[in-house]
């Protein structure tokens, strides 16, 4: 009855961040939003090269220590021994042999900074790029790719793989944009295939749309389906049950020298049909690594799940570079925060967003770089003040703003909500290091 | 032929005897304990309902809108069921309820659906969702589940809902044994600096579930929009950011141990507003109507009396606008909790809110009396061309999509002619509970954004058309209705009859009878009239009308 546009919006709503920047330039030309929003827009304008996003999620929260940060021979990185790589200076863990020798095309950001330090808040504060605010619900990065590049494919174009409690969702974007959810690809893909034969399908679909449907719209709403998008999503889910796409699912059909080179894992299953996926053209493909939350032994597990993660993250980079596509899709690697420098009594650490790691690779992101540092002695106990110990700190934000730009979308847009309010798709700075 | 072929016989049409009674013979259903028809025509109760009736009908009149006309008594049966117990009416509900006087049809379902233990679960679990959102929460300190079955508990004993947000914001104790502190621990992050309740975020959600208010933007800023009036009607100001931390100031004695959530006196709340140089000392203040703030009692127990005073109307008015939207799957001030202070409220907010405050905060009686009112049983469909426009201003039924607990439920029910409550045998219950989880995961719930309106989508409507839920229930097995239907019913209208009531709560129009009804003619044996049947719940489940609230 009543609509309020009661717009918290981003460009037109000076952050607190950006204040401050204003204030530091005390006397020199104020920063104002739509000169920001300009100088982004000039600065997206390069082609992009990326079309295409895979999000190896380690739900979690990796150990930067036991993964792509480690510390040797330090009191906080415990017996993390670190092996060299193809880049000459850049240390990985042990176990990340496979990745060391592709260095070349991966790059770390060693010092990602965020406020969430609980699962659910900090995966929802990662996959979207915003913390979790109760009048909103953040489209995850998957689906803003979906919603900014339009395309026709017969199958989802947004797929997690693997899902868990928090898979990536559209959000404000609608549900449309939520990824489309299976389980092992060497099993069948689920709600595709249809219990009854064909003519009784047809049948059954025949008097929906004839006789059920025509009656329900009789009287209502003009234009029913433009509300309820039925019968388009009845059209959608048929031609997708007999599309040919739907093999991109099945990694049965690949070589078994192939399979082995991911590791045949569950993750490394994932992996390889996740580049099955984006060869066919769907846009995001998220695989998820359960297994990383280790409060207790933390090495002895870290180290079982970088033996699962390490082939099955090289492979998929080197696959992507064989099917000449790793320039065209953007690899993000990483979990929902890492873990603390001090070791607990029961020998585990705990969680971390005061410095931690993640991996890209691909769609035209610069290989062989290492973007801020974090610090080997840590004064655990200074709780105001932790991310002091980050050199060149990376908000959350800043990593999705780097991806969208990649993929040349313009993330300094604003889109309007569902509930009127205009919100900015990313309010991160692309990290320029990275960028070809 | 042996005894024991004799007595398998007997055995089998014992059976057949026994799954028939649920549709030859009416079940009973007890008689609520709370209908008391005399109630719904005095004065007090029928003065309200006409009163909002006539404002609907000026706003109407004087923006030349059309209304649609009044929907009939099993659709309007069905909205309540769904908004209420997340359901729809079963066919052995709606034997019972054809039975009732037409005038009190409606009251008679809502007394019936209130004494259902589904009705508090329900209530509480959406409720929940307004004032600690979906999330799992921190480790320990925060239980979800024992927070909802405390709410569902005094939703069970139609606690005055003003009692309720008293304890939601005061009370003290663990999280176990004093279940409403939970709306406070949610707020508690383990693993960041600060460790104990986040007075900030219980700002926002205070202002939020219980006033109806986005008040959020003043966090970080003053407003500089115009988005956030605050002020008297005659003397309207702009929101500063003062206002959102005078308010978390109230929540700064909140702190958490072992022992529980307590109130520790003398901690104060600083803060460094935008552009000061330091923090300074915030005391607590409220952003309106400070005349109501009494001066007795901790900081938590002032603001949870000021928040329900029975002068502050922004507390009913929000709960009215809640209540209003799970029913109607739609609220009247849209955003649900984003309603202006001080500004023309929509036709029947204000009388519903009075109403609401004059009969001690009675959400049973709230319910009663939207549900009485001609704007909640209008028809969805109208002899006019209906527009976005109708649909907005209530003069249609607006279309809603349904919540994926509900269409689950739903499917579940409509799979059998026994109402699917809390009195079925457990094993059922247990089933019931694991095929709506499982099928919520897919599906995708849309946390807590509760009224957004987005259409259908293809994985949806695969897990619709193909998914184990809609096959294994649209099945005929040996107690499914499908199998009982099929069996048991006279002719072929009468299955086709039964079919509609049991899944479309509605008898079906004459098109569907005669299309289907031709369809079970096709040929002649039980296998064919079994499967025709089954085909008939499944598209029946697959279409619009199922998945939408109407």
């Amino acid at each position: 009855m009543m609509q309020h546009n009661h717009s918290c919006g981003t460009a037109a709503h000076f952050s607190r961040r950006t204040l401050v920047q204003a204030a530091g330039l005390a006397g020199a030309t104020w920063l104002t939003p739509l000169s920001q929003a300009l100088a982004q827009q000039a600065d997206t304008k390069s082609k992009p090269q990326a079309k295409s996003v895979i999000v190896l999620w380690l739900q979690g929260g990796p150990s930067q220590f036991e993964t792509f940060d480690p510390k040797p021979g330090t009191k906080i990185g415990g017996d993390t021994v670190a092996i060299k790589t193809s880049v000459p200076g850049i240390e990985l863990a042990q176990g990340f042999e496979p990745l060391a020798e592709l260095m070349d095309d991966v790059s770390i950001v060693r010092s990602v900074v965020s406020k969430e330090g609980d699962h659910e808040r900090a995966t929802y504060n990662v996959k979207t790029g915003f913390r979790p605010d109760p009048t909103l619900v953040h489209p995850a990065l998957g689906a803003v790719v979906c919603h900014q590049l339009p395309d026709d494919l017969e199958i989802p174009r947004h797929v997690s793989i693997y899902p868990n409690n928090w898979p990536a969702r559209g959000g404000y974007l609608g549900d449309q944009f939520d990824a489309f959810k299976i389980n092992d690809p060497s099993g069948r893909i689920p709600d595709v295939r249809t219990g009854v034969k064909d003519d009784r399908l047809k049948r059954r679909l025949d008097d929906l749309v004839n006789v059920v449907e025509s009656e329900f719209s009789r009287g209502r709403v003009k234009d029913i389906d433009s509300k309820t998008l039925h019968k388009t999503s009845i059209l959608n889910a048929r031609r997708m049950m007999s599309s040919e796409q739907l093999d991109a699912f099945d990694i049965n059909k690949a070589p078994e020298s192939l399979l082995a080179k991911y590791g045949d894992t569950r993750f490394g299953r994932g992996c390889l049909a996740a580049v099955q996926l984006i060869e066919v053209g769907v846009r995001c493909v998220e695989v998820t690594l359960n297994g990383w939350d280790t409060h207790a032994n933390n090495h002895e597990l870290q180290r079982g799940q970088v033996d699962i993660l390490a082939p099955a993250f090289a492979a998929l980079v080197a696959d992507l570079k064989e099917r000449d596509l790793l320039d065209q899709t953007v690899v993000l690697c990483g979990g929902e925060f890492g873990r603390t420098p001090r070791i607990n009594p029961l020998g585990g650490r705990d969680h971390w967003p005061h410095g931690f790691s993640v991996a890209m690779a691909g769609g035209g992101i610069r290989g062989g770089q290492i973007v801020g540092e974090t610090d080997t002695d840590i004064d655990f106990d200074d709780r105001e003040n932790r991310t002091k110990h980050v050199a060149d700190p990376k908000n959350v934000e800043d990593v999705h703003a780097t991806v969208l730009h990649t993929l040349g979308v313009n993330f300094q847009q604003e889109l309007n909500t569902p509930v009127g309010r205009p919100m900015i798709v990313s309010k991160g700075t692309p990290i320029k290091q990275l960028l070809g | 032929m042996g005894t024991r072929d004799y007595a398998f016989i007997s055995l089998c049409l014992a059976a057949m005897l026994a799954l028939g009674t649920g549709l030859l013979r009416q079940d009973r259903i007890a008689e609520p304990e709370s209908f008391r028809p005399a109630q719904y025509q005095d004065d007090d109760f029928t003065s309200v309902v006409a009163k909002v009736n006539n404002e609907f009908r000026q706003h109407w009149s004087d923006n030349q809108i059309e209304f649609a006309p009044r929907a009939d008594d099993l659709t309007i049966a069905r909205r309540l069921s769904l908004g209420l117990v997340g359901t729809i009416p079963s066919l052995e509900e709606i034997r019972e309820l054809q039975k009732h006087d037409p005038l009190y049809r409606q009251q008679w379902w809502l007394s019936h659906l209130f004494e259902d233990r589904r009705y508090s679960d329900y209530m509480g679990e959406r409720l929940a969702r307004a004032y600690v959102g979906t999330e799992n929460g921190p480790f320990l300190v925060y239980r979800r589940r024992k927070f909802v079955m405390w709410l569902s508990e005094r939703l069970n004993s139609n606690a005055r809902y003003d009692s309720i947000v008293r304890d939601l914001i005061a009370d003290k104790g663990l999280w176990t044994d004093t279940p409403a502190v939970n709306f406070v621990t949610v707020t508690i992050d383990q693993n960041n600096d600060r460790k104990g309740p986040n007075p900030i975020r219980l700002a926002a959600r205070t202002t939020r579930a219980f006033l109806g208010m986005r008040i959020d933007c003043l966090q970080c800023h003053d407003d500089r929009l115009g988005n956030v009036a605050l002020g008297t009607l005659d003397d309207p100001r702009d929101g500063l950011q003062a206002d959102f931390h005078q308010l978390a100031a109230f929540f700064s004695e909140a702190k958490s141990s072992l022992l529980g959530v307590r109130d520790q006196a003398g901690e104060e709340y600083n803060y460094r507003y935008l552009e000061a140089e330091t923090e300074e000392l915030i005391p607590p203040a409220v952003p309106f109507s400070p005349e109501l703030l009494p001066e007795d009692g901790n900081r938590r127990q002032r603001l949870a009396k000021w928040v329900t005073h029975r002068d502050n109307k922004p507390f009913a008015r929000a709960a009215v606008n809640r209540i209003w939207a799970l029913m109607f799957g739609r609220p009247l001030v849209d955003p649900v909790d984003d309603i202006p202070l001080n500004e023309d409220f929509p036709p029947g907010l204000e009388t519903l809110a009075d109403d609401f405050v004059e009969h001690d905060f009675n959400i049973q009686r709230l319910i009663r009396v939207i549900a009485e009112t001609e704007v909640f049983q209008i028809d969805s469909r109208a002899p006019f061309e209906i527009t976005n426009k109708h649909e907005s201003s209530f003069a249609a039924f607006p279309l809603s999509r349904l919540r994926p607990e509900q269409v689950a439920g739903s499917v579940i029910q409509a799979s059998s002619l026994k109402t699917i409550d809390a009195d079925v045998h457990i094993v059922f219950q247990l089933q019931r509970y694991n095929e709506q989880n499982e099928f919520i995961q897919r599906y995708g719930d849309p946390g807590d954004d509760e009224f957004v309106e987005p259409g259908g989508t293809i994985s949806q409507r695969l897990l619709m058309m193909n998914g184990d839920l809609v096959s294994r229930r649209s099945r005929a097995n040996m107690i499914s209705a499908a199998n009982r239907i099929a069996q048991l019913t006279d002719d072929d209208k009468h299955a086709v009859e039964v079919v509609y009531l049991t899944v479309f709560s509605r008898k079906p129009s004459e098109k569907e009878q005669e299309h289907f009804v031709a369809r079970l003619q096709e040929e002649k044996s039980m296998q064919f009239r079994t499967r025709t049947v089954e085909d008939m719940i499944w598209i029946l489940l697959n279409s619009t009308e199922f998945s939408w609230n109407h």
